[in-house]
């Protein structure tokens, strides 16, 4: 059955992994733009993170994350807005570009161990007590945070710009709007935000690794498209909170995958299979549709033929 | 003087079999307040003169001075802070996801150049987009939070129009913006443009494909055929001018006839056509 423990880790992962997930509905959602930057990115956070734990500076750590995630962004909007390189593949680019910036800055190691150091985690810990559930309150506060900030920000005059950016370039650029500009900016807060989530998560489960990024933006996406399906209908505020829903049931999908012994070697293709249904699902009821549609016309056809 | 081109050309795919002289050496003057009508054959290079003054390409050769100041290499996001333009795809013009507020709070950018990025929609600000959309009576000052992507082609246009006057900007730019609408939206749109544009005595360019609407409207006619204007006029040779008179002009001038073919559908109907 499933133990409270299980039921704890699943919301905790869930609230840290949300962050991705909102990353993603700020990349893929509102600006239009698959974001390959995702992946390694997440790395990213998790590396400037771990490293900065072990130095001593566990939220600080986090802050510097956060910085690390945007310029990353930087060079992809960088690649795509100004050098004429597609987005997809600038995206891929700089991904491929920060598998070495992600092992120099854990000093060329492909993992960094943080068993005794201290994290976000352990301090809050030690100022609550150990009966709390800490690690929930901080990961779910954490994601309160930037979800808030996310929805605030969407609603200012730059918030807006980088909205109609993915709504309707045309009628952007005939508001005096630079999209290069909006983009830039859009790119610079999903990757901070996706190195938060890495940051936060080496922090959480006190180690770093070079592959924990691996299909991540697969793996947001599922989360994403889990809630919209769910709960997304409505304003801002109601699908980036079903971003946050999504990542947690995503999480709870994944516990119990687990616990019915699926390795979990198998567990990237489930979320590549829940984003290829989520995604296809409108072309697949219109596939179905003209089926029927086909096979009522050519049925009507051959009864008419035995009444003549 | 409010626009000014000198010699405007620009050349599609030079060099190749696909080459096309778009536009060869256009000189236009506008004073402050005029209301231009331009209408010419397929092709004529009207859209892409409309694509130049906006700064979506720039010209090969010559200059655009707007209000005395030189935009020829100024990127197109500039411009827009001072040219409104309108296009024939009511689509065009507004985020369909977005509120229709928050579509106005974008058009109004450009008036607030010097607020900070992360200010966010003000009650006056509120308060006065009501009071502009009301002014179009459609009702949809009692719809400020509906996403724009419910509205219908005419109610789109009608607050694409607004967008572009918000803030009144020095040059009006109308791409057949009716063209794509039920005659009687369109006559709609038409009458708030007319009345926008009085109000606020915007100098303004309209491309349309009516020719009873191009002699009536506004104050001056300019024919434009393969990339070149053709025939410019204003005042008492344009009032008494009737459609087969433009029309024999235009033959005259070019040495053949008109081949626009919604300009020859509509030559039998009336203004709303």
């Amino acid at each position: 059955m499933i133990s409270t423990a299980i039921v704890f880790s699943a919301l905790e992962l869930g609230c840290i992994y949300a962050l991705v997930a909102m990353a993603l509905f700020l990349s893929f959602r509102v600006l239009n733009i698959a974001d390959m930057t995702t992946d390694g990115a997440f790395t990213l956070g998790c590396a400037v993170s771990a490293t900065m734990a072990v130095a001593g500076h566990p939220v600080l750590g986090l802050f510097t994350a956060m910085l690390a995630g945007s310029a990353a962004g930087f060079i992809t909007a960088l690649l795509q807005t100004r050098l004429g390189v597609p987005s997809i593949l600038a995206g891929i680019i700089t991904n491929t570009g920060l598998y070495t910036v992600n092992l120099a800055v854990m000093g060329f190691s492909s993992n960094v161990p943080m068993l005794k150091t201290n994290t976000i985690f352990t301090m809050l810990e030690g100022l609550l007590g150990e009966d709390f559930p800490t690690k929930l309150l901080l990961a779910a506060l954490i994601a309160a945070i930037a979800c808030t900030l996310l929805i605030l920000f969407l609603g200012t005059r730059l918030g807006l710009s980088i909205r109609a950016t993915g709504d309707n370039p045309d009628m952007v650029r005939a508001s005096s709007i630079n999209t290069a500009f909006t983009i830039t900016v859009g790119l610079c807060i999903a990757n901070a935000l996706t190195a938060l989530s890495g940051a936060v998560l080496a922090q959480y489960q006190r180690s770093a690794d070079i592959n924990l990024g691996t299909g991540m933006v697969v793996i947001g996406l599922a989360s994403l498209i889990i809630g919209e399906t769910l709960f997304g209908r409505g304003g801002l505020w109601t699908k980036a909170v079903a971003a946050v829903i999504g990542s947690i049931i995503y999480r709870f999908i994944i516990a119990i995958a687990m616990r019915a012994n699926l390795p979990s070697e198998a567990l990237k293709l489930i979320s590549a299979i829940i984003v290829v249904l989520a995604i296809s699902m409108p072309a697949i009821k219109k596939g179905i549709a003209f089926q029927r549609r086909r096979y009522a016309a050519m049925h009507a056809k051959g009864g008419a033929r035995h009444d003549a | 003087m409010m626009l000014e081109l000198n010699g405007v050309e620009k050349t599609f795919n030079p060099g190749t079999v696909n080459e096309k002289k778009a536009l060869t050496g256009i000189d236009l003057k506008l004073e402050q307040g005029d209301f231009v009508t331009i209408v010419g054959s397929n092709g004529a290079g009207k859209s892409t003169l409309f694509n130049a003054i906006a700064g979506s390409f720039i010209p090969d050769a010559g200059s655009i001075v707007l209000d005395g100041q030189d935009i020829t290499f100024q990127p197109d996001y500039r411009r827009s802070k001072t040219i409104g333009r309108l296009f024939q795809d009511p689509l065009k013009g507004t985020a369909p996801s977005m509120t229709i507020e928050e579509n106005l709070a974008l058009a109004y950018l450009r008036a607030s150049g010097h607020t900070s990025p992360f200010s966010r929609i003000t009650k006056a600000e509120r308060e006065l987009f009501r009071e502009r959309l009301a002014a179009l009576d459609l009702g949809l000052e009692d719809r400020m939070k509906h996403p724009v992507g419910l509205l219908s082609g005419g109610q789109r246009q009608a607050l694409t129009l607004l967008m572009a006057t918000l803030v009144t900007p020095k040059l009006l730019l109308l791409d057949e913006h009716t063209a794509a609408l039920d005659p009687a939206t369109a006559d709609k749109v038409l009458e708030l443009t007319k009345k926008i544009v009085a109000e606020h005595n915007i100098t303004c360019l309209m491309i349309t494909h009516n020719m009873h609407a191009a002699l009536e409207l506004g104050n001056r006619t300019l024919m434009m055929d393969a990339g070149r204007i053709v025939l410019d006029m204003g005042g008492t040779e344009r009032a008494g001018m009737t459609v087969d008179d433009l029309l024999d002009r235009f033959a005259k001038g070019t040495g053949h006839i008109l081949d626009n073919d919604r300009i020859l559908l509509s030559k039998e109907q009336g203004v709303a056509d």
